[in-house]
């Protein structure tokens, strides 16, 4: 698969056979064409500065990468890849396939000052295995001319929240739309509730297994659930909706808000919405006073322990990690950039995002990038089910502590 | 044929089969018995693996979403049966000589050519409650749509419903065959005894299509149970799991994104091996005792 995939690039490596000293190979898993343009300028860049080193540029299907590294991590391991940072690497550092760039981390000037905050998420068994390129901020994006046109303002606390999806129901818009066919769009939705209600420490002790689902303190997440799903906040039919389906009520005006992740503005401005129509808060306090943790999936790049060039490598990862480097890269795909000491562009949700993630009191990866493969399955089948069926949530929750039981033994 | 001698006669049958036989047992057979070794381990498919007995079996006895895949297997093998009398009377609409009926017939086999992919795309935009056919049908006689593929209660239904459509297509093309060697003296002979209609075709056409139908009941039998590209595309199990089938439910374990649980995975794969294995024997028995009768 990998090989039908591989560029032909990578197929004319192949026929030299093994890897000259000074060639480094990547795999990169983003063919869209703004991120794919974005990295094939970074690693011109980083040709040009290194003369000595030829760099062999793979690009992968994004679907298609996550089987793909299973089989070319132990058969014919590139010099970098692409991967998820928190629980989605473990698998991949425990069975001894990433390297460990603790070092990197140690000496280099920006990786051991600029990096602060996303460092614990790269963080396994006490050591470093990647370098984050880019990550974006969740929230909430809403229709800003629906809410001027029935004089709703943002909200800030849970009630006012409440307050806007009543009214904007009695006016005939459904408050929040969804699309849960993939089911890791109720994960976003609570992740937020979740966070909001119990904080950072509750988010990671229950997706780490060491709170059970039937836990009060988890009851009291769904109670809030319930509060938006009893009354018909969200829109119907979201189990048959992939989050791109989703978009069409928010563009056409049949639904006003919704929980995503920068991602989604391209979509939305797709769909036809201006910037004029389009607005970001942030999630809504619930409980009060709770410091405030948001979601921010990181992209990272990381060395195979079966690396040929394991030096050059490193030298590619400490490029990444400059500053002027992330600052071009990530307004390039309108992402934020790791490096605190970065730019970042002027867009008017990557400032929102910027000063929301800046400011929180730590930084979620995302449920099923937290929790463990098997139980971020069972659990977002879990909320998708919660969504539609409310009243089983007693089973739900039992089902999904059996499950817990069992991964995390 | 000129026969050899006695070496040759039992050296060449051999020497024949022994290539399919190697793929075969390479490809087919090792992998069953390693399915069943996997089983009974923990096994992520990249680090160790560990010796788990028959936990996951006993883990399968307690699993709800095990249960679900299984009861829809049912609803998949009762269902997707109407594909053979679907098929028998379209064949017999079909079987005649007027202008075009090549082009009629060729028609009626066009969902069988396509990839069950295609037509599971189709279907899933046919019950779209927002832009969908379906959806515009309740609306038109001002019901509100349902969400077919969203819905527990009817998505399996739903998914078997599309996967019908190809498989009415196949058992059509084999009672066509089929009808072709029907013998017109027979037909005759039973029309100068005045049978004619039903009776007719239950007492002279239809033992004559006898193969057509086994033939047709063994591969709907074995289409239902191996559905899973219909699945994979229209609802990938979902809403929650409730239109998983074993096939499906396998994959997502052992292969997706969420699994590379391949050890729990395997145990279901065992599972729906044995299940199988009661119909294969079954035909394979059913085979064995027809030649025996003609010979």
């Amino acid at each position: 698969m990998k090989r039908a995939l591989a560029s032909f690039a990578t197929a004319a490596m192949m026929l030299a056979g093994s890897a000259n000293a000074g060639e480094l190979v990547i795999i990169f898993d983003d063919p869209n064409p703004g991120p794919k343009a974005a990295f094939e300028k970074v690693v011109a860049d980083f040709d040009a500065a290194n003369p000595d080193i030829t760099v062999n540029l793979s690009i992968n299907d994004r679907e298609a990468h996550k089987t793909a590294i299973r089989n070319f991590l132990s058969a014919d391991a590139p010099d970098v890849t692409a991967w998820y940072p928190g629980n989605r690497m473990g698998p991949f550092v425990d069975a001894g396939q990433f390297e460990d760039i603790s070092d990197l981390w140690a000496s280099d000037p920006n990786l051991s000052k600029s990096f602060e905050a996303i460092k614990p998420t790269m963080t396994r068994d006490g050591k470093q295995w990647g370098v984050p390129y880019s990550y974006y901020q969740w929230g909430m994006y809403y229709r800003k001319d629906i809410f001027d046109k029935h004089g709703i303002a943002e909200p800030k606390t849970w009630d006012e929240l409440l307050a806007a999806c009543a009214k904007l129901k009695e006016n005939g818009v459904t408050p929040i739309t969804i699309g849960t066919k993939y089911l890791w769009t109720a994960a976003g939705v609570f992740d937020y509730l979740n966070l909001r209600t119990n904080g950072y420490d509750v988010h990671n002790d229950l997706t780490a297994g060491k709170i059970a689902y039937t836990d009060d303190r988890i009851r009291a997440t769904f109670a809030k659930w319930e509060e938006l799903v009893r009354p018909g906040y969200f829109v119907e039919n979201h189990a048959s909706m992939s989050w791109q389906d989703a978009i069409a009520p928010f563009a056409n005006g049949e639904a006003a808000m919704y929980v995503m992740g920068n991602f989604a503005v391209g979509a939305m401005k797709d769909a036809g919405l201006t910037n004029d129509q389009i607005d970001f808060f942030q999630f809504p306090e619930i409980t009060p006073g709770m410091p405030r943790a948001e979601e921010a999936p990181a992209d990272a790049l990381f060395i195979p322990s079966g690396a040929k060039n394991k030096a050059d490598a490193r030298k590619f990862l400490a490029f990444v990690a400059r500053p002027d480097v992330q600052s071009e890269w990530n307004i390039a795909i309108g992402q934020l950039p790791p490096n605190s000491e970065a730019k970042v562009g002027d867009d008017k949700f990557i400032q929102e995002g910027m000063a929301t993630v800046s400011t929180a009191s730590g930084l979620a990866q995302f449920y099923d990038r937290d929790a463990p493969a098997e139980m971020a399955k069972a659990g977002m089948e879990g909320f998708q089910e919660f969504m539609v069926k409310p009243d089983r949530l007693d089973a739900i929750l039992k089902r999904l502590d059996k499950v817990q039981k069992k991964v995390y033994k | 044929m000129r026969s050899g001698h006695g070496n040759s006669l039992s050296l060449m049958p051999v020497l024949f089969i022994a290539p399919a036989l190697l793929f075969f047992v390479v490809y087919v057979i090792l992998p069953i018995f390693q399915s069943f070794y996997i089983s009974f381990h923990e096994w992520d498919g990249l680090g160790e693996m560990t010796w788990v007995g028959f936990d996951h079996y006993a883990y399968l006895l307690d699993d709800d979403k095990f249960y679900t895949s299984l009861k829809n297997n049912l609803l998949w093998l009762v269902l997707y049966m109407l594909a053979v009398p679907a098929g028998l009377f379209i064949a017999l609409y079909l079987n005649q000589t007027v202008r075009g009926i090549r082009l009629y017939k060729s028609m009626f086999f066009f969902p069988f050519v396509i990839s069950q992919i295609v037509v599971g795309l189709i279907f899933s935009w046919f019950y779209n409650p927002s832009f969908g056919v379906v959806g515009h049908l309740f609306e038109f006689f001002g019901a509100s749509p349902p969400s077919i593929l969203g819905d527990e209660r009817y998505v399996t239904y739903g998914i078997i419903f599309a996967g019908l459509w190809p498989q009415i297509a196949y058992c059509m093309i084999l009672y066509l065959t089929g009808l072709n060697n029907v013998a017109p003296e027979q037909i005759e002979a039973g029309r100068l005894d005045g049978a004619k209609g039903w009776r007719l075709l239950w007492h002279v056409v239809l033992p004559q299509l006898w193969p057509a139908t086994f033939l047709a009941i063994v591969v709907t039998v074995i289409g239902a149970l191996r559905s899973f590209d219909m699945i994979a595309i229209m609802t990938q199990g979902g809403p929650y799991g409730s239109s998983n089938v074993l096939s499906y439910y396998m994959y997502e374990t052992a292969l997706s994104e969420y699994g590379f649980e391949m050890g729990y995975g395997s145990a279901i794969a065992v599972v729906l091996f044995l299940i199988m294995l009661c119909f294969i024997v079954a035909f394979l028995w059913k085979m064995y005792q027809d030649e025996k009768d003609w010979r």
